[in-house]
């Protein structure tokens, strides 16, 4: 079967040499480049689809260009919960707890626009709705193994699948607000991480479970909670 | 920002660590004109319909999922693609945006109508990337004989 693909790291693709590859100078998770952009898009699928015309391989070749900027720079996004003293003892888990739902309550017009808006989310893998992804998420802050609402999913996998709808609830919320449609990937993370209370939870729930007795928690703990470029910005990791 | 010197130099770390497999031989299979083909997208980004069952979250034995896909009919919707994908490395508010900056099917379906490849495939695959590689060979075999009875004769295998 002949194939051709788009690669994202180079270095790896170098090494692993396959028929045909395209190298997009892109930031993982945007294979095709800018999201809202048909002729970039077109431009970097065509490039991919010619390398199939190639005489002879394997081929690697480089885009030419950089995904394109910005344009309008964000202006400065808005946390929809103000701590009044942000909690750095994770002993206040109710304080955590009623932080995480109200931000997810004031967040809910601008989400509902947004699916208007989109005529698509890509909320519901967990199949909570948002207030319940706040309540089952935030039980984990105890520590302790809170009951499954999914029979068909092991407990660990729910909350794996539940903090990345939260954290998409969080992001197709904003997006709606005034002057935030164009904030780019960097500054959407960097809000979620340091300025909302879900961030802070996750980042709580985190150092919380590194010693869970629940079934695959640990390892969701270890390595597929907290991204390795915020894993230094936890306010609750023990110096 | 797939510059590596442009990554954070802990996810840097990482993307330099990763084992990748090597080959003894370099298949290479030509095939008719690009206006030809009949093209099908395999991704790599652990998308699936909406009602699908979600990639697993494994901690354990990940050589008996390494397989897993997901089939994706040429006709779905955009809302009824969503993924599971158990990384939290890679951003995914583009995908949120526009579903084309992941899985490029209203770029494919453009270009077949306006001539530049023959068809587009009736059906389209993901994968979880976070998988061995090698343990991924059964159902590779698998999906070169789905494609093939779908008269494809091209793939575009696109990461994440």
């Amino acid at each position: 079967m002949p194939t051709t693909q788009i690669s994202l790291v180079r270095e790896h693709t170098a090494k692993i040499t396959p028929p045909r590859a395209l190298w997009v100078p892109f930031e993982l998770g945007r294979p095709l480049g800018v999201p809202g952009d048909t002729a970039f898009q077109t431009r970097v699928l065509r490039a991919a689809l010619q390398l199939l015309e190639a005489a002879s391989g394997p081929v690697l070749v480089d885009f030419p260009d950089d995904a394109p900027a910005v344009v309008d720079a964000p202006t400065p996004l808005v946390c929809p919960v103000s701590f009044a003293s942000p909690p750095e003892d994770l002993s206040d888990t109710d304080f955590l707890r009623s932080a995480l739902q109200r931000e997810i309550a004031q967040l809910r017009t601008w989400y509902d626009l947004a699916v208007t808006r989109r005529g698509r989310t890509t909320v519901g893998v967990s199949r909570l709705t948002p207030e319940g992804m706040g309540t089952f998420i935030g039980a984990f802050l105890d520590g302790q193994a809170p009951s499954n609402p999914r029979a068909d999913i092991p407990l660990a996998a729910l909350f794996r699948y539940a903090v990345e709808d939260l954290k998409a609830y969080y992001c197709e919320a904003l997006a709606a607000q005034p002057g935030n449609s164009t904030a780019d990937s960097t500054t959407l993370a960097d809000w979620f991480w340091r300025d909302t209370a879900a961030g802070r939870v996750l980042f709580a729930v985190h150092e919380v479970s590194k010693q869970s007795a629940i079934p695959g928690m640990q390892a969701v703990a270890a390595g597929l909670l907290i991204p390795r470029a915020r894993s230094a910005e936890s306010p609750f990791a023990k110096a | 920002m797939a510059r590596l010197e442009q990554v954070h130099p802990a996810m840097r770390a990482a993307l330099l660590a990763m084992a990748c497999p090597t080959f003894d031989t370099q298949p290479w299979v030509a095939g008719p004109a690009l206006s030809q083909r009949r093209v099908a997208l395999i991704s790599t980004a652990g998308l699936h319909r909406r009602e699908d069952r979600p990639f697993a979250v494994t901690s354990g034995n990940a050589r008996a999922i390494a397989g897993d896909y997901r089939v994706i009919p040429n006709d779905i919707m955009a809302n009824d693609l969503v993924m599971s994908h158990v990384s939290t490395n890679f951003d995914r508010t583009g995908f949120q945006q526009d579903w084309n900056v992941v899985f490029p099917l209203d770029r494919l379906h453009a270009l077949a109508q306006e001539g530049s490849i023959g068809s587009v495939a009736a059906f389209h695959y993901s994968f979880m990337g976070a998988t061995e590689p090698r343990h991924m060979e059964a159902a590779a075999h698998q999906l070169a004989r789905l494609l093939t009875q779908d008269h494809v004769n091209a793939v575009c295998l696109v990461p994440v």
